[in-house]
C-alpha cells in the first residue's frame, strides 16, 4: 500500500453504529486518528463529509469520506483486503447470506429495539418489546441454523454480522439495568446469550467497547429528554 | 438430487423485482421467473424466504438470497466476467451503494405521499421529492449513467427510472420534468431504451394476468388483457390498473 493510508474516524462515543467501524478496524489491525464529535455542535469536517447526512460514523481515507456504518465496514473489507483477516466472507452466496442478517439486524431488530425503549407511548413500547421477541429470537435461529454450531456469525472467527451485532453490544449490556430487559435473554435466546460473552471477551474488542455505566448514565439522560424534542439524532 | 439452475420469485408489477431481472439479463443469464400470488403465495416462496416472505427471491443452485439490492450485489459476484454491474474501485462501490441507500431511503419515501395527497399537499410533496431527486441528479453530472458510461448498480437500483413515467400518469402529475430534473429526465429515456430493461419491461406486462378489482377510485373501468402494445401506451394501461401504495407495500423489499 503506498506511503501511509490516512484514516480519521468522526464520531460519537456512545454510537452504536461508530462501534461498528472500531470493531472493524481494530480487528483488521489497522490504526487511525479518531475524533469525537458534539453532534449538538457538529465540526465543519463531519458537515462537509457527510452533507447529506451529517451524521456519524464517517470513515475519512486519505480524504475521502465514506458514510453510513455497514457501507463503512465493505469499504474497509475492500480497501484493507490484503490487512488482517476478512470481515466478509470469499463465496458469493456465503456473502449475500452475510449481508442479508446485516440488513435485517438495521431494519428489523434496531428499531424494534429502539421502540421498546424509546417509544413514546406505553402502547408504542409494548408493541417495541413484541417485535424485539420476534427478531432477536430470528437472528437466534440464524446463529443456530447458518452458524452451524461455530462460535461467530462469520464462523470460527469474527466477521461482518458479529461486528454489525457487536456494536449494540454497549447497549444491550446497558439495557437491563436501563430499562430491566436482557435483550439476548440467556434462557430465551442462549446462543445470542453466549455469543455475547464470547465477542465480548475478543483481544480486538475488549478495549474498545464503550464503558457500561456511561452508558447506563447517558440512558437516563436520553429518557428523561423523551417528552422534549429529540436530541441531535446520534446515527446511521 | 440438486436443484440446478436460476430461479426468481417475482411479482410482475413489483419495481424490486424487476431489478433481479435486469441484473439477469446485463449478465446474459438464463433464468426461470415465477410469478407469485401475494394474497396466496406459494409455499417454496415461505420455505426459500421464511424470514421476510417477500419478493424477489432468487434461488441459484437450489440456494435462496432474498433482498433485491443483496441480490443484484450476488449476481455481480457469482457470474465474475462479462458485464460488471458494480463499481471495481472500493471507494466508488462504497459511493454507489450509499446514493443507492439513500434514493431507497429518502426518495422512496418522498414519493409515496404523492399518491395520497391531492391539491396543495400533493404539490407540497412534489416538490419535497423534486428536492430529493435533485440531491440525487448531482451523482449523474457529467456522466450518462449513475455507472457512467454503461448502466450499473446504482441505475437498477433506482427504480423509479423504471416506474416513475408510470406513476406520474396514474397521479396526473409530472415529477421529473425536463424544467426541474433535466439530468434525470435524460437518464430515464436513456435506461428504458437499453435492451436488457426493454425486453425486462416487455416479459413483465406479458406476465401481468387479468387484474382483481382492488378499490381504486382513480381508474377507469378496467381493460381486457391487452396484447402487447408499444412502449407508451403500455404505460397509460399500467397506470390505470396500478394501486401503487399496496403494490409497495407488499412486494417492498431492499
Amino acid at each position: 500500500m503506498a506511503g501511509g493510508d490516512d484514516l480519521k474516524l468522526l464520531g460519537m462515543w456512545a454510537s452504536p453504529y461508530v462501534l461498528r467501524v472500531k470493531l472493524a478496524l481494530s480487528l483488521k489491525g489497522l490504526s487511525y486518528e479518531y475524533v469525537e464529535e458534539d453532534l449538538r455542535d457538529k465540526s465543519e469536517l463531519l458537515v462537509k463529509s457527510n452533507p447529506v447526512h451529517k451524521k456519524v460514523p464517517v470513515l475519512i481515507h486519505n480524504g475521502k469520506p465514506v458514510s453510513e456504518s455497514l457501507i463503512i465496514l465493505q469499504y474497509i473489507d475492500e480497501a484493507f483486503a490484503g490487512t488482517g483477516p476478512s470481515l466478509l466472507p470469499a463465496d458469493p452466496y456465503e456473502r449475500a447470506v452475510a449481508r442479508f442478517w446485516a440488513a435485517y439486524i438495521d431494519d428489523k431488530m434496531l428499531p424494534a429495539l429502539n421502540q421498546s425503549a424509546m417509544g413514546k407511548t406505553e402502547e408504542e413500547r409494548a408493541e417495541g418489546k413484541k417485535q424485539s421477541l420476534v427478531t432477536v429470537e430470528t437472528l437466534e435461529g440464524a446463529l443456530r441454523d447458518c452458524g452451524k454450531g461455530k462460535p461467530f456469525f462469520g464462523g470460527d472467527s469474527a466477521g461482518y454480522v458479529d461486528v454489525v451485532l457487536g456494536g449494540l453490544l454497549g447497549w444491550v449490556r446497558a439495557s437491563d439495568e436501563l430499562h430491566g430487559v436482557k435483550p439476548f435473554d440467556p434462557e430465551r435466546t442462549p446462543l445470542l446469550a453466549a455469543w455475547s460473552e464470547r465477542f465480548g471477551a475478543l483481544e480486538a474488542v475488549e478495549p474498545v467497547m464503550p464503558d457500561v455505566s456511561r452508558l447506563v448514565e447517558f440512558g437516563k439522560m436520553l429518557k428523561a429528554r423523551l417528552a422534549a424534542p429529540p436530541a441531535a439524532g446520534a446515527s446511521n | 438430487m440438486a436443484e440446478k439452475g436460476v430461479k426468481v420469485f417475482g411479482m410482475w408489477a413489483s419495481p424490486m423485482v424487476i431489478r433481479v431481472e435486469w441484473a439477469l439479463r446485463l449478465k446474459g443469464v438464463e433464468y426461470e421467473y415465477v410469478d407469485e400470488d401475494l394474497a396466496n403465495k406459494s409455499t417454496n416462496l415461505l420455505r426459500y424466504n421464511p424470514v421476510t416472505k417477500k419478493v424477489p427471491v432468487l434461488v441459484h443452485d437450489g440456494k435462496p438470497i432474498a433482498e433485491s439490492t443483496i441480490i443484484v450485489e450476488y449476481i455481480d459476484e457469482a457470474w465474475k466476467g462479462g458485464y460488471s454491474i458494480m463499481p471495481a474501485d472500493p471507494y466508488e462501490r462504497a459511493q454507489a451503494r450509499f446514493w443507492a441507500r439513500f434514493a431507497e431511503e429518502k426518495c422512496n419515501a418522498a414519493l409515496y405521499p404523492i399518491f395520497t395527497a391531492t391539491g396543495e399537499a400533493q404539490r407540497k410533496a412534489v416538490h419535497e421529492a423534486q428536492q430529493c431527486f435533485k440531491t440525487l441528479e448531482t451523482v449523474l453530472e457529467g456522466k450518462k449513467f449513475f455507472g457512467g458510461d454503461a448502466v450499473g448498480y446504482l441505475d437498477i437500483v433506482v427504480w423509479y427510472v423504471h416506474w416513475l413515467p408510470v406513476t406520474e400518469e396514474v397521479i396526473g402529475t409530472s415529477v421529473v420534468t425536463d424544467k426541474e430534473l433535466p439530468l434525470m429526465k435524460a437518464l430515464f429515456d436513456r435506461f428504458l431504451a437499453v435492451d436488457a430493461v426493454k425486453m425486462a419491461w416487455a416479459q413483465a406486462l406479458k406476465r401481468r394476468k387479468r387484474p382483481r378489482l382492488h378499490p381504486n377510485p382513480t381508474s377507469p373501468s378496467l381493460p381486457p388483457s391487452p396484447p402487447l402494445p408499444s412502449h407508451k401506451s403500455q404505460r397509460s394501461r399500467l397506470g390505470a390498473l396500478l394501486p401503487p401504495a399496496r403494490l409497495c407495500g407488499e412486494a417492498r423489499t431492499r
